[in-house]
């Protein structure tokens, strides 16, 4: 998704001259073009008093659009994002790179799967987690403008197949009527194929925050099994799914990232076999899911 | 005039039972200046891009700036006398989005020094000639944030932004800060030091000119004004009762 950033970015800079870039001293060789611009700033490595410097630049009306890595943005300068952005209600849009634990061998320093949960506290910041380079662009093509606090998690898993998202938007991927699979983000390769062959509701997100209220209302089968799947830990969508199945007694699964420091190094990949995030894992887990009772 | 203010800062705490009212006062004199003599206070009641800002980044002393913004129209005495009631917009911290004239909504130490850094390179962007003034405390300056907006506001010459450090020794306690003016210096500021309850040396500080972003380390006395107060940590964060209310409005 980077060299979508890339592109994104680049394509919209050029078209709005009230956007201002910031880079946390990463992405710096592929927007070396835009930083000639004063419009354009390579930072440097301090993400607290980036965070702060770029709300000062909304307040005189600019649209930041800040990059760095997931854990340094979302952990270091939290209260940032919580104060500046989310209690003064200003525009800033904040790209992450090194989701969870893209970052495998550089260990858990460079790890973020606590990104998504923690900002769930910030109670107006939007917060997008796309599939894939198609679906980044087109979200973030469409909503960069609106004056919130918006959070894009940029991964390196990259789903197949291309969906036509919207910000703010779920959409029901298959249907079925033994289990709901609420997907989030990318998660599809793992997933869509296998609910394609099974009697399933396949409900997928990019958006997390607005949460589509209205998706799980036009399923034909609103199920009573419910298997979450999500790539950071788990929360993200748990007390939307709660609340759209109020007055039902529903039986919840996950494949989510557990609770613990990774300390293995070695591959994305591996990391996901050993988490449950593969085709093979996926499916034991729906299965018996499928043919458990309530 | 400070002295009625000062009065209105003890009758505002004493009302509302809140308050860092020593905070308030070191800098009470500073604010004074930068409504009565720097900041065209029309451009700021009208939402002008073209207005100064002034950024209180020591959220905690905004009973100074709330009584300067009444005295000079900005606010009401009648909203004012709400403060830190529940359905207020006055509280012990100052919120951008209720208060016309406050800026950036602070509290949390650090915040609003690079906040100004951001408005300043903003308006030198837009070719606003303004002045981005902001005020942080000395205890302020423990922050790392403080030292990574001085590098970000030098190395970029924003010559717009003015900081004011109120020292008030106030961090001792805990971290000497020493000597502010060198460690201003050594990250590519110019640097002076004042009496921070001279009226004539803030405005002289204020007007000075440079290619720098300018500290101006202004000395102060924490609860300048009230006798019992002065350099007394135990006021730091206190609200007066009616007896100590009623000594401070006699001697005023």
């Amino acid at each position: 998704m980077r060299a979508q950033l890339n592109k994104t970015v680049k394509k919209l800079f050029l078209r709005n001259k009230k956007i201002f870039l910031i880079l946390g001293d990463i992405g710096v060789y592929g927007f070396r073009e835009l930083l000639k611009s004063k419009r354009a700033v390579n930072i440097g490595i301090l993400e607290q008093a980036t965070i702060s410097f770029a709300s000062g630049l909304s307040k005189v009306g600019f649209i930041p659009i800040v990059h760095t890595i997931a854990t340094f943005m979302v952990g270091r300068a939290f209260e940032q994002l919580k104060l500046d952005f989310g209690y003064n209600q200003l525009n800033g849009n904040f790209i992450s790179v090194g989701a969870s634990y893209d970052y495998a061998a550089l260990g858990c320093s460079h790890h973020c799967p606590e990104d998504i949960n923690l900002l769930k506290n910030i109670p107006n910041l939007q917060i997008i987690v796309p599939g894939n380079s198609h679906e980044f662009d087109k979200i973030f093509s469409e909503c960069y403008m609106k004056n919130l606090p918006k959070y894009f998690r940029l991964s390196s898993e990259e789903n197949k197949l291309q969906c036509n998202v919207k910000f703010g938007k779920g959409m029901i991927l298959n249907q079925g009527r033994d289990v709901t699979v609420v997907a989030v983000g990318p998660v599809l390769n793992i997933t869509h194929d296998i609910c394609k062959k099974l009697n399933v509701n396949l409900v997928y997100f990019t958006t997390i925050r607005p949460f589509d209220k209205k998706i799980f209302k036009k399923l034909k089968v609103k199920t009573k099994k419910i298997l979450i799947i999500e790539p950071f830990y788990f929360g993200s969508v748990i007390e939307e799914v709660l609340n759209s199945y109020k007055d039902s007694t529903i039986k919840i699964e996950n494949i989510s990232i557990p609770y613990k420091f990774l300390t293995n190094y070695g591959s994305k990949k591996q990391h996901d076999e050993e988490l449950g995030f593969s085709k093979k894992k996926f499916e034991i887990k729906l299965k018996k899911l499928m043919n458990s009772k309530i | 005039m400070t002295a009625n203010l000062i009065s209105r800062i003890a009758e505002i705490s004493f009302l509302g039972k809140e308050g860092h009212v020593p905070s308030a006062l070191s800098i009470l004199d500073i604010i004074w200046v930068i409504y009565d003599k720097i900041v065209n206070i029309n451009l700021i009641k009208n939402r002008s891009q073209k207005r100064d800002f002034f950024i209180l980044s020591k959220g905690h002393g905004c009973l100074a700036q709330y009584v300067v913004l009444e005295e000079k129209g900005i606010i009401s005495k009648k909203d004012l006398n709400t403060f830190c009631k529940y359905k207020s917009n006055f509280g012990g911290h100052p919120d951008s989005r209720k208060i016309k004239g406050v800026e950036c909504s602070t509290g949390s130490l650090g915040h609003g020094f690079p906040f100004a850094a951001g408005v300043a390179y903003g308006n030198k962007l837009l070719n606003i000639k303004s002045k981005i003034i902001t005020l942080v405390g000395d205890g302020e300056c423990n922050e790392g944030s403080i030292w990574e907006t001085c590098m970000i506001a030098s190395h970029h010459k924003l010559n717009n932004l003015i900081c004011i450090i109120d020292k008030n020794k106030s961090t001792d306690r805990a971290l000497k800060i020493d000597d502010l003016k060198s460690k201003f210096k050594s990250f590519g500021w110019h640097a002076v030091n004042i009496n921070g309850h001279s009226h004539k040396e803030i405005l002289k500080a204020l007007n000075l000119k440079s290619k720098k972003p300018l500290a101006i380390i202004a000395n102060t006395i924490k609860g300048k004004g009230i006798n019992f107060m002065e350099n007394n940590p135990e006021w730091h964060h206190k609200a007066l009762d009616k007896v100590l209310f009623n000594k401070i409005i006699k001697k005023n």
